[in-house]
């Protein structure tokens, strides 16, 4: 019986693509949470970290309501697009962006506060821009810690089930993940399917545990 | 020429009394001394010039350009303030090399200078700081005396019109800094950077002040040479911040205007000291005599005219003196010699020379 290696490739290239944009998207947040003092900064931090506690169903029906094909954010993408976002696998990199940005802002804030604050004084006072000392100072010495957090921010891309199921459904060979094939083989009896695909997850797992151990630093900076 | 008011309030916290800094100062070429305890203020002034920390009121001014103005809510950014900053702790960039930490400054540099000027700028600064061997080192590869030569080069390749350094001294030790107060001196006399510098040590205005301003608590309480500060402090407050004097309560039992003399009366003794003007008799005050301005001697019979006899209690040894304490909270320095051959004598007799006595 072969198996069917779709779900792991569609997988790997859902949380790739949602790791490359939630680091982008992830980076600017936590730069703006960790240097900038303007209203709402608390309402940001609380939003960000909501998408943590809430049951992934929740917002697995959150984003359903925000890019359906009613919603003028789904007209808006069917307009450029010519398809619905909704049941695509596009939906499915939504719906890891939104699971593992969180912790990407977490982290990346956490590592760019961790910098010593004396470094980028003296980049100022040498007259350094913002912008100039955010790329040559604060993200440099911040390198190690974010690059940590985005190889987790892909483990945990790769593992989402509830929202992926809510917004990009279940169909086999265009929207079907990893987790959710899993599920889907439990549910048709196929224990061996099962097996195999748990083992394969684990070890990839695993082997992003590794990897991200060995990029953090040993100090809290360089 | 920097001119500075400035008023800032950090409120009490859990851990910690509430502090107003409230300064006002100016100082010219040279070098300028800002000297305290910890606590005084003396950082939170540095940084508010450079920009760190906005105060709430006040004015500053560097060669007639407002850097912050709280009236007409200017405040310029770091970046346009041109004042070096010597940080502490160097804060040299841990993942460039001494070379491309100078090169970062000069192309951060508001003056905009092409590429090729900035590599020269970067050479010339090497080779004045004697960095161009290890200018391919990141600073964790390199000895503290050239991390210190490199931040300081740092802050000037960029031409600031002030320098300010926090402590540059601290936790240096002996040979480091005389090559540190060589650096600073070359700054002074071939860059002709103005200076402020912030210390908590005495030795360190000598070295390099032509200007001391004292702080405390977030408060000037006396600005001058620093040998004049030294020798006339200008309140008992000063006298105990530069910890080097004799402070005992004393009652002044007469004055005399014509003869231009005093009495003092220190517990059962009398001393005859200057005239005191402004002062009334009957006024208790402070004596305040340095160690080395008392003169020490085994007892030989009675205490003559401003003698004092006291029993030694213990002694301390420094480079070139002993240092004796005596009953009553007196200090008296002594050479080494003549305390050896008295070093068993538990009885003494201190001589309080006329001319030095103050009182505040």
């Amino acid at each position: 019986m072969g198996i069917d290696w779709f779900p792991l490739w569609l997988s790997l290239r859902v949380a790739g693509l949602a790791t490359l944009v939630a680091l982008i998207l992830g980076l600017w947040l936590a730069y703006l949470l960790a240097n900038r003092e303007f209203r709402g900064k608390e309402a940001l931090d609380a939003a960000v970290t909501l998408p943590l506690v809430l049951p992934p169903t929740v917002l697995g029906f959150y984003l359903l309501v925000l890019l359906g094909r009613q919603s003028p954010l789904g007209k808006l993408y069917e307009g450029i697009f010519g398809a619905p976002l909704v049941f695509t696998w596009q939906a499915a990199v939504v719906a890891a962006l939104i699971h593992s940005t969180p912790l990407l802002v977490k982290s990346s804030r956490a590592a760019l506060e961790s910098v010593d604050r004396s470094y980028e004084r003296a980049a100022r006072n040498l007259g350094a821009s913002e912008w100039r000392v955010f790329w040559r100072v604060s993200l440099p010495l911040a390198r190690r810690s974010i690059l940590a957090a985005a190889v987790l921010a892909f483990a945990r891309s790769l593992g989402d089930f509830g929202i992926t199921i809510m917004v990009a459904g279940n169909i086999p060979g265009r929207t079907q993940t990893m987790a959710v094939a899993i599920y889907d083989a439990v549910e048709a009896g196929n224990g061996a399917l099962a097996r195999t695909l748990v083992l394969v997850i684990s070890a990839t797992a695993l082997a992003i545990l590794f990897l991200a151990n060995r990029l953090a630093p040993k100090q809290a900076s360089g | 020429m920097i001119q500075a008011r400035i008023r800032k309030r950090y409120p009490p916290g859990p851990e910690s009394a509430g502090f107003t800094l409230d300064v006002e100062f100016n100082a010219a070429g040279g070098v300028t001394v800002l000297f305290g305890p910890s606590g005084s203020g003396k950082t939170m002034t540095l940084e508010a010039i450079a920009g760190f920390v906005p105060p709430e009121e006040g004015r500053i001014l560097l060669d007639d350009e407002i850097l912050f103005d709280a009236a007409s809510g200017v405040n310029l950014p770091p970046q346009a303030r041109h004042c070096g900053y010597v940080f502490q702790n160097y804060a040299l960039f841990p993942h460039m090399t001494l070379r491309q930490n100078l090169a970062f400054a000069a192309a951060s540099s508001r003056k905009r200078w092409p590429r090729l000027e900035r590599h020269r700028r970067v050479n010339e600064m090497l080779e004045r700081f004697h960095l161009t061997e290890v200018s391919g080192r990141r600073p964790h590869e390199v000895s503290g005396g050239q991390k210190q030569r490199c931040s300081i080069a740092r802050a000037l390749i960029v031409e600031p019109k002030l320098l300010l350094l926090d402590e540059p001294a601290r936790g240096l030790d002996v040979p480091l800094r005389a090559e540190l107060y060589e650096v600073l001196r070359q700054v002074r006399d071939e860059f002709r950077t103005p200076i402020l510098l912030v210390t908590h040590d005495l030795e360190e205005c000598f070295e390099l002040g032509q200007e001391m301003i004292v702080l405390n608590q977030g408060r000037i309480v006396q600005r001058g040479a620093p040998r004049g500060v030294y020798d006339q402090p200008a309140s008992v407050e000063v006298a105990r911040l530069l910890g080097t004097y004799n402070l005992l309560p004393v009652e002044i039992t007469a004055l005399d205007p014509v003869r231009k003399t005093s009495r003092l009366r220190v517990g059962v003794h009398e001393l005859h000291g200057p005239y005191f003007p402004g002062r009334l008799r009957g006024d208790r005050v402070t004596l305040c005599v340095r160690p080395e301005e008392l003169v020490a001697s085994p007892a030989d019979g009675k205490p003559g005219p401003n003698q004092l006899a006291a029993e030694l209690l213990r002694y301390a040894e420094r480079p070139q003196t002993i240092r004796l304490e005596f009953r009553g909270d007196i200090f008296a320095e002594v050479p080494r010699a003549a305390f050896d051959r008295n070093r068993h004598v538990k009885d003494w007799i201190i001589e309080f020379p006329s001319q030095a006595l103050r009182v505040f």
